[in-house]
C-alpha cells in the first residue's frame, strides 16, 4: 500500500494550554481514518494544522512526500487536500452545479478568465461530480434552498472536484439527523472505495466511526492514546478510562459487529 | 514652551466637542448598524436651535446652559421622529440602505435649516462668566475652552455610568456585541434602537449647541464634520464609545501642533490617521471583530444570462439612444452623456460593491484621477484626446492597486472607510497642491479634438466608451473571475479551501473597478472641458452609492437604473428654488416604497402585473 499521509511530531502550544502534542500518524491510499476524541482533545486543532489554518510550533506533515507545512490553505489545497467543513461552506448566491463549476474554474486555473461565460464552462465535470453524490437532480437550484443534508454532499463533490488525494472532513455529520449521517458516510465510504482518496475525519458520532472507520485514532489532552480498528479500541482500557468514563456503548459490543 | 501648552489646550478643547458628535454616531452604528450621514445635521441643527434659543433667553448663566441643554433634547426628539418614521421601516433592507435615506435627511435638512435660519452665517454671544481668558504660562486661554476640556471626560463619564450601571446600558453594549443574541433574549429590539437614536441625536446636538460661541453658525457645518467624526469612530472602533474619546483627542491634539509645521495638513491629517491605525489594527483601537459587518441578509438569487426578450428591450433602448443625437435638442444630448458617464461610474461601483461585496466610499477618487490624469496629460504633455484618454484609465487603475493594497486587507464598513480615507487624502492633495493641479481652480480648456469637439460627434465617442466599458463590466461579472469575486464575498472560507488567492483577487477586482471609473472620469473631463477637486470629492462618492443603492444593489441592473433616474431627476429638480429639499423627499419615498432598490421595485411590479403574488 503506498503512503499518502505522513504526520510527525507535530505540536502546538496555546498560551499555557499544550493543545496537541507529538502526534504522529500514517494514512495509507485507500483508507477511512477516523480522528476521536472528547472536546477539547484537539482534534481540530490537528485537523487546523493538517490544512495551512495554524502553524504547528514543531513537526512536520508530508503528502506524498512534498512537506505541507507553512503552506497557506489554498496551496495545500492545490498539492492535493480538499476538505468540508464542519459549519458548511458554500457559495450561497449560486446554483447547486454553479458552486462545482467554480472548483473546477480553480481546478483547471481560469479564475482570470475575463470573457467566457462562468455557467457554460465545466458543465459536463461538474454534473459528474453530482451524480457522484447523488445531487444531479437539484443542480438548477439556488444552494440557498439546499436542506442541510444537501448542502454537505455538495460540499463533498466540490471538495472531489480537485481530484484530491487527501479529503479532509471536519465533523462531517454534525447538525444532521441519524439516518442522514449514516447515508453521508455510507457515500463517502464508497467513493474511498472507488479508490484515488483517502479520508481523515473527525467525529462524535461513535455510530458514524464504527460502522465506517477502517482505522480510528484516539486523541485525549492534545495526545494519542489509542490507535486501532473499531474493535480493538472498544476494547482497549485507556480509552475506555479517558475517553468514555463509564458509558455504556463498550458494553453493547454486539450492535456493532 | 507656553505657547505649545496653549496649542495642547486649543487641541483638547476641540477633542471634546468632536468627541461628543462621534461618540453619538459611534453609538448609533453600534446598535443600529446605520452608517448615519445625518449625523451632522443634527450638530448643525442642535447649533443653530441653540443660538436661537441663546438669542432670546440671553445674559443669564443659566439661560445659556439650559438653551445649550433644550436645544440637545429638542436634537433628541427630531432623532426620534426620523427614527420612527423612517429607519424604522428599513431596517431589514440590504447593508447600508439606510444609508442612503440617511442622506435623503441631510439634503432636507440642508434646505430646511436655510428657509428657517437663513443663509447667513450667525456669530452667537459668547457663554456668560465664561467670556474672558486667562494667562497660563503667559498665554491667553480662552475660559471657554477650559469648560469644554472639562465636559468631554464629564460626558465620557456619563456615558459609561449610563451603560455599565443601568440595564438599559448593558443591553445597549450586549446589542453591539451581538444584536441576534440580544434579540433572542426577548429584548424589544425596536425599543432600544429608537433609544439608542435618541441618545445618539442628543450627543451630536450638544455637540453643536456648545460649539455657538466659539465659531459662527453656517449651513456647511453638516458635511465638514461628518467625514471628521467617521474617522474619529472607525479609529476608536465602530461601537467603541471610550475609543471615540481616545480617538478624538489623538486626531485633535495631532492637528494642533501638526498645522504649526505644515499648514496645509490639516485636511487630509485626520485621514492619514486613520489609514494608519486601519492598516495595524483592522478593527480600530478598540474595536472588535464582528462588529465590521450589519445584520445577516438574505442571500442573494444567483445570476442568470439574459433571456431573449429583455435582450431585444436592451437593444432597442440603446438603439434609441445611439439615434437621440438627430431628433432630440443639443442640450438633451449633452445631458445623455452625463447619463452615460453617471451609468459608467455606478457600474463600476457597483462590481466593487455588489459583485465583490467591497463597499466603497471613496470611488470618486478613482473617477477624479482619471479625470485629471487625462487633464494634465494635455496641459502639461501635450498629449491628444485619444492617447489621453487611455492614459486616464491606466492611470486611475494605478491608484487603484496602490489604495486597493492596503484596502483589501480589511473588511466591511472599515474597508469602506479606508477608501473614503484614500479619496480624501487624493483630493487634499488635488485641493492644495496649486501649482500642478491648480487647487481649487481646477484645470481649464481639456477639450475634445477638433474633429470631436461637436456635441454630436463626442456624443458617439462617449457611448462608445460608457457603453463599451458597461457591456465589460457587465461581461465581466459573468466570467469566471466575476463568478470568483462574488464567491468570496458569499464565502471566503470556501474560495480559499478551493485554491483561490482571496485577497489578491479582490485586489484585482478593485483595480479592474477603479480603471473603469477613470474611464467614465475621462470622459466626464472631456465632455465638461475642465476638472475641479470636487470630482474626487466625497459628493462624488455619495452620489455614486446612492446610485447603486437606490437601483438595487442585488440586481446587474440596478446601477444602471439609479444613475439614469438620479441624474435625470438631478437636472430637473435643480432647477427649482428649495431642490435639496425635494431632492432628499424624493429619495426618502423611493427608499420607503421600494427598500430593495428600483430593480427590485420593477421586478415586483411586474409580478404584480402577471397576477402573481409576491
Amino acid at each position: 500500500m503506498t503512503r499518502v499521509l505522513e504526520v510527525r511530531d507535530l505540536s502546538k502550544r496555546f498560551g499555557g494550554v499544550q493543545a496537541v502534542k507529538d502526534v504522529s500518524f500514517d494514512l495509507n491510499e485507500g483508507e477511512f481514518l477516523a480522528l476521536i476524541g472528547p472536546n477539547g482533545a484537539g482534534k481540530t486543532t490537528c485537523f487546523n494544522m493538517l490544512n495551512g489554518y495554524l502553524k504547528p510550533d514543531s513537526g512536520s506533515v508530508s503528502l506524498r512526500g512534498q512537506a505541507l507545512i507553512g503552506h497557506p490553505p489554498r496551496k495545500i489545497w492545490r498539492m492535493g487536500v480538499g476538505r468540508t467543513f464542519q459549519i458548511t461552506a458554500t457559495f450561497l448566491s449560486m446554483t447547486v452545479v454553479e458552486n462545482v463549476q467554480m472548483a473546477l474554474i480553480s481546478h483547471h486555473r481560469r479564475v482570470f478568465d475575463l470573457f467566457s461565460r462562468a455557467t457554460h464552462l465545466y458543465v459536463d465535470e461538474a454534473m459528474a461530480l453530482l451524480e457522484l453524490v447523488s445531487m444531479q437532480d437539484q443542480a438548477g437550484r439556488a444552494c440557498s434552498e439546499l436542506a442541510y443534508g444537501d448542502l454537505k454532499r455538495l460540499e463533498l463533490a466540490i471538495a472531489l472536484a480537485h481530484e484530491p488525494a487527501l479529503l479532509l472532513m471536519d465533523e462531517p455529520t454534525a447538525g444532521m439527523a441519524p439516518s442522514e449521517r449514516l447515508a453521508l458516510m455510507s457515500l463517502t465510504a464508497e467513493i474511498v472505495a472507488k479508490g484515488g482518496v483517502s479520508v481523515v475525519f473527525t467525529e462524535h458520532d461513535m455510530d458514524v466511526v464504527f460502522a465506517h472507520a477502517h482505522r480510528i485514532l484516539v486523541l485525549n489532552r492534545g495526545e494519542l492514546i489509542a490507535e486501532g480498528n473499531g474493535s480493538e479500541i472498544r476494547a482497549n482500557p485507556t480509552v475506555q478510562e479517558v475517553y468514555l468514563g463509564g458509558g455504556s456503548v463498550f458494553e453493547a459490543e454486539g450492535a456493532y459487529a | 514652551m507656553g505657547f505649545y501648552f496653549a496649542q495642547l489646550l486649543t487641541g483638547l478643547a476641540n477633542a471634546s466637542s468632536l468627541f461628543l458628535i462621534a461618540s453619538g454616531l459611534s453609538i448609533i452604528f453600534g446598535v443600529t448598524r446605520i452608517v448615519n450621514f445625518a449625523h451632522g445635521s443634527f450638530y448643525m441643527i442642535g447649533a443653530y436651535l441653540a443660538y436661537t434659543l441663546v438669542s432670546i433667553w440671553s445674559g443669564s448663566i443659566i439661560g445659556f446652559w439650559g438653551s445649550v441643554i433644550l436645544a440637545a433634547m429638542i436634537v433628541g426628539l427630531i432623532g426620534l421622529v426620523i427614527e420612527l418614521t423612517i429607519l424604522r421601516r428599513i431596517y431589514h433592507a440590504p447593508e447600508l440602505f439606510q444609508l442612503v435615506a440617511t442622506f435623503g435627511v441631510v439634503l432636507i435638512f440642508q434646505d430646511a435649516t436655510l428657509a428657517i435660519w437663513g443663509a447667513e452665517d450667525l456669530l452667537g454671544p459668547r457663554a456668560p462668566g465664561l467670556d474672558r481668558a486667562v494667562r497660563i504660562m503667559g498665554e491667553p486661554i480662552p475660559e471657554y475652552d477650559l469648560a469644554l476640556i472639562a465636559i468631554g471626560p464629564v460626558v465620557l463619564l456619563a456615558i459609561w455610568l449610563l451603560f455599565h450601571k443601568t440595564r438599559w446600558g448593558v443591553l445597549v453594549r450586549a446589542a453591539t456585541q451581538d444584536r441576534e443574541m440580544v434579540g433572542a433574549l426577548g429584548v424589544n429590539q425596536a425599543w432600544l434602537f429608537s433609544a439608542a437614536f435618541v441618545l445618539g441625536s442628543f450627543l451630536a446636538g450638544l455637540g453643536g449647541a456648545l460649539q455657538i460661541p466659539r465659531e459662527a453658525v453656517s449651513l456647511q457645518m453638516d458635511l465638514s464634520i461628518i467625514g471628521e467624526a467617521f474617522v474619529v469612530v472607525v479609529i476608536g472602533g465602530m461601537g467603541s464609545v471610550s475609543g471615540a474619546f481616545v480617538a478624538a483627542v489623538l486626531i485633535s491634539v495631532l492637528n494642533a501642533f501638526a498645522i504649526l509645521i505644515f499648514p496645509q495638513i490639516s485636511i487630509v491629517l485626520p485621514f492619514i490617521v486613520m489609514a494608519i491605525v486601519l492598516i495595524f489594527r483592522p478593527h480600530g483601537l478598540f474595536g472588535k471583530p464582528g462588529s465590521e459587518k450589519g445584520a445577516p441578509e438574505e442571500p442573494e438569487r444567483p445570476l442568470a444570462l439574459m433571456d431573449q426578450k429583455s435582450a431585444m428591450v436592451l437593444f432597442a433602448a440603446l438603439g434609441v439612444l445611439a439615434l437621440s443625437p438627430f431628433f432630440t435638442a443639443d442640450f438633451t444630448t449633452v445631458l445623455m452623456v452625463d447619463v452615460m458617464v453617471a451609468t459608467l461610474f455606478a457600474v463600476s461601483l457597483h462590481f466593487m460593491m455588489g459583485v465583490g461585496g467591497m463597499v466603497s466610499f471613496g470611488h470618486a477618487a478613482y473617477f477624479g484621477v482619471g479625470a485629471y490624469a487625462a487633464a494634465m496629460a494635455v496641459k502639461f504633455l501635450g498629449f491628444g484626446m485619444l492617447p489621453a484618454m487611455i492614459f486616464g484609465p491606466i492611470c486611475a487603475a494605478m491608484a487603484a492597486l496602490f489604495f486597493g493594497w492596503f484596502c483589501v486587507r480589511l473588511s466591511g464598513v472599515y474597508l469602506a472607510m479606508l477608501t473614503l480615507a484614500a479619496a480624501q487624502i487624493l483630493w487634499g492633495v488635488t485641493f492644495q497642491w496649486q501649482e500642478f493641479t491648480g487647487g481649487d481652480d481646477g484645470i481649464l480648456g481639456v477639450w475634445p479634438a477638433k474633429w470631436a469637439s461637436s456635441d454630436k460627434v463626442f456624443f458617439y465617442i462617449a457611448f462608445v466608451l460608457c457603453v463599451g466599458g458597461i457591456w465589460m463590466l457587465r461581461r465581466a461579472a459573468f466570467s469566471p473571475f466575476g463568478y470568483v469575486l462574488r464567491g468570496i464575498r458569499d464565502s471566503q472560507t470556501r474560495a480559499e479551501a478551493i485554491g483561490v488567492d482571496t485577497r489578491f483577487h479582490q485586489w484585482m477586482g478593485f483595480v479592474l473597478a477603479g480603471g473603469f471609473a477613470g474611464l467614465a472620469g475621462v470622459v466626464f473631463a472631456f465632455s465638461k472641458g475642465s476638472v475641479f477637486p470636487d470630482s474626487l470629492g466625497i459628493a462624488q462618492s455619495i452620489d455614486g452609492l446612492i446610485m447603486v443603492l437606490v437601483g438595487g444593489i442585488h440586481a446587474l441592473a440596478g446601477p444602471i437604473l439609479g444613475a439614469g433616474a438620479f441624474v435625470l431627476i438631478e437636472d430637473w429638480v435643480t432647477r427649482l428654488d428649495y431642490w435639496r429639499f425635494i431632492f432628499g423627499a424624493i429619495i426618502l419615498v423611493v427608499v420607503l416604497l421600494a427598500p430593495d432598490g428600483i430593480a427590485g421595485g420593477i421586478q415586483r411590479l411586474l409580478r404584480m402585473l402577471k397576477g402573481e403574488r409576491a
